[in-house]
This record gives structure tokens, sequence and C-alpha cells, in this order.
């Protein structure tokens, strides 16, 4: 499926599994979701996660600040050039599905400047449940929801909720608090996910983002196998 | 000669064409901002005033471009026009991203060597008219699709930021057709002079406010 050696255009094809040096690129897997379920603290816990053991890099896409940037800036999850920032002219959907040529650059940049890199998180900026990535920007893709935006979010569906690869469901440790149903939240992703995998995290712990950690380290496996 | 495929042309000059054109506003924002862009009729008369400077001199570029003008020298050319260190940044990336686009969609040696030549990227308009060449169109062509694009960045941008009716913003830009029209009939007969012949006019303020743009924190367009 990847032959990278067998096409002219070097730089050309997004979805390219080799660098113009013959090399294999980073794995790329975006994190989408609504507005404040938890991607850029779900991004922060996976860089402390697995930065010792991996060269990592993320991409914010913001919609009208750089906060995201600068909220992992400031935690210092990552050393500041192995984080971008690609503005989004206040569709953060477009940036991420229909014209992801701002993303691409900004990953092939960080693999010039920092690499060579293992694994780049792709983070989008805050949207609503329809928000996807596109194949040619990401290979995997991450979809977070939490716990206190409506247990019935995994019910209600969506292409984000349906499709991602796979489904988190953050904040768990609110459930009791906002009367939120985990085990009807579990069942109605399972409907509408089939064997897609969905995780329940809380990240005011430390370990809370193993289980997507582990997740992660998996389809990073898998890529370069 | 080529002769141009009207066809290939609108996918070039297509808003969807996937060149990042969509998170730049064309000094929009800017302006937005600072109260002189308030309504249609403003959008307009700022449309106009791109068009016949910034928008005449990117289309010369473009249209030297796919004339087959030396791209070398049409870039040092560009940087001459292009005095904000924001802009020509800003022209740079997106001239990158035209390429990315550009090679995808027309397979071509010619874009090629240019992105060879230019790994940090060439400006934007010296790749558009290189990637109308690819498409076999013709130097007209390419001003054309420079000309629109000039003031459809900001009808856009426009739309967003002040909820302006999309309507109102889709009839400045038709009423903007002739002027677009003598632009890039002017612009294509000047890159048939050679680059020194190519239009040099410039929109000061434009210039001023995007280095202003260019340091504010949160803004919702780069540029």
């Amino acid at each position: 499926m990847h032959l990278g050696h067998a096409h002219t255009h070097h730089g050309a094809v997004s979805a390219d599994a080799h660098r113009p040096d013959g090399t294999r690129r980073a794995l790329r897997v975006g994190l989408g979701g609504p507005v404040g379920s938890g991607k850029t603290a779900t991004v922060a816990a996976l860089c402390r996660a697995l930065r010792d053991t991996l060269s990592l890099a993320v991409v914010t896409n913001d919609i009208y600040t750089r906060e995201d940037a600068e909220f992992l800036l400031r935690e210092a999850v990552l050393p500041p050039e192995r984080i971008r920032a690609v503005e989004t002219g206040a569709c953060p959907h477009t940036a991420i599905r229909d014209d992801i040529s701002a993303n691409l650059e900004a990953v092939e940049e960080l693999e010039d400047a920092v690499g060579p890199l293992d694994l780049i998180l792709v983070e989008s900026g805050g949207d609503n449940l329809t928000a996807t990535f596109s194949k040619g920007l990401v290979d995997a893709q991450i979809f977070v929801i939490d716990v206190a935006g409506g247990d019935d979010i995994p019910r209600k569906g969506g292409p984000g909720v349906t499709t991602a690869d796979l489904l988190v469901v953050n904040k768990t440790d609110l459930a009791p608090h906002v009367g939120s149903d985990l085990e009807r939240m579990a069942r109605d992703a399972k409907e509408q996910r089939g064997e897609l995998p969905v995780l329940f995290t809380s990240l005011r712990s430390a370990e809370g983002v193993g289980p997507v950690a582990d997740w992660v380290g998996a389809r990073l496996a898998a890529w370069t196998a | 000669m080529r002769t141009g495929t009207r066809s290939a042309l609108l996918v070039l000059a297509d808003g969807r064409f996937p060149a990042g054109g969509h998170a730049h506003s064309g000094g929009a924002e800017a302006a937005v901002k600072a109260g002189r862009i308030k309504d249609a009729d403003d959008l307009e008369a700022f449309c106009r005033g791109r068009l016949h400077t910034t928008g005449l001199t990117s289309a010369g570029l473009a249209a030297g471009a796919a004339h087959g003008l030396d791209p070398h020298a049409l870039d040092a050319a560009a940087d001459a026009r292009t005095p904000s260190p924001a802009l020509r940044a800003a022209a740079r990336r997106l001239g990158r991203q035209l390429m990315r686009a550009a090679r995808a969609a027309w397979p071509d040696p010619g874009l090629d060597a240019l992105a060879a030549a230019f790994p940090r990227g060439a400006h934007q308009p010296v790749v558009l008219g290189a990637a109308a060449r690819a498409a076999g169109l013709g130097p007209e062509d390419a001003a054309h699709c420079a000309a629109y694009e000039t003031v459809g960045g900001p009808a856009t941008a426009v739309v967003r930021l002040l909820g302006l009716d999309p309507y109102r913003a889709t009839a400045v830009l038709a009423r903007l057709a002739p002027d677009m029209d003598r632009v890039a009939e002017r612009a294509a007969a000047a890159a048939g002079e050679g680059v020194d012949a190519l239009p040099a006019a410039s929109a000061p303020l434009l210039d001023l406010t995007a280095e202003q743009h260019a340091t504010w924190p949160v803004r919702l367009f780069a540029s």
C-alpha cells in the first residue's frame, strides 16, 4: 500500500508514508472534539506519558488565539520547538479536512526541524460533532467528548463519534456531579460504533491517560511494523 | 502560447481549491477592527482599492510566470514589491501551500523545478502563474485568477468577521468583475514586455496594517 518510492512527486502526495529522503515519516494522530471536552489536556497528558520513550511533536489548530499552543508551552510538556500552532481563519474543520495544506506544512516543518519523529499529535480547534480529519493529514483519529457535555452525545452520533478510530469519553470523575449515566454512554457508543474502541478517562490523576497512551502505542507499533 | 482550457481555470480559481487561502483575509480583518469596513459599501471600496494596487501587481507576477518568465527574477520582483515582512512571509507560505495542491492537480516538471528551487516557497503569485501554465492556461488566465483571489479572499473573510449578508458580499464581487477584467488585461499585456515592465502598484496602508495585525495576540485570520 505504501510504495513511497514508486512515484516521482515527492512532497506532492500528502498521505505518502515516506519523506523525500526515503525514510518513513512520523505517525500522525488527530485529536478532535467539541470545545472544552479536554483535547488539549489529553494531548498534554499523552506528551508526559510518551515523551521519555518516543520522539514527539504537536500541531495545534486554534480557532482565534494561540491559547492551546501556549497552554502546552506553559505546562512545558514538550520543548517549544516541538509545538506548532496553525491559524485556521475561523474555520477549524476546514483546516483539518477540506484544505489541509497549512497542517501539512506544519507537520513537515516539524520533521525537518526536530526530526526524526515517531509521532505527531494534531489537535483540532474545538468544533462541532461533524468535524473529522482528512485521511490525507492523519493516519488515525481520536474523538474526545466528555460526560459533562451531556450523556446523550454518543446516542446522537455524528461523524466524529461514529467513525473516529478511538472515542474517548473524558471527565468520568464528573459523572456523579452532572448526572451522566456512564453505562448508558457506553451502550450508546457501542451501538453507534460497533467494534471501534471506546475509552473512558479522567485526567485528574497522572495515570488517567494510560489507556489512550497504550492505544497510541499499539497504532505506532502497527505503523512501524 | 498555450491555449487555456476554461474548465481548468475554474478548478484553479475555485475558492475550494485546497491552497490555504481560507485562513487569510487579505487585510480585511485589520480594516474591520479599525472600523474602515462596516458594511457592503465599505467592502466594495476596500476591494476596489486592493484590486487596483496589490491586485494588479500580483496579477502581473502571475501572468509573467504563466508566460514563462524567469521565476528567480519574478520572485525577486515580488520581494521588491512587498515591503512588509509579514506579507512576504505570508506570500511565501501561501506559495508553498499552493505548490502542494498544484503539483497534485497538474503534475508537471516545471512545477517540480520551481518547488526544488524555492524549498521555503516562492511568492504565491509566481506559483499561481506556474500552476496556470502547468494546467495549460495562459498569462491572462493566470492574471484573472490572481485578480479574483485579491478580492474574493477579503469578501469571504468579511462575511465571517461581520456576519455580512453573503448575497451582498457576492454582489460586490459581481460589480467588480469589469474592473477585474481590466486589471487582468493590463497585467497580461505588461507580462509580455518582460519582468521590468511588470506593474508595481502598492497600498501602503495594507502594508502597515499587515505588520500590526501580525502582532495581535487574538485574531481569526493569519493575515
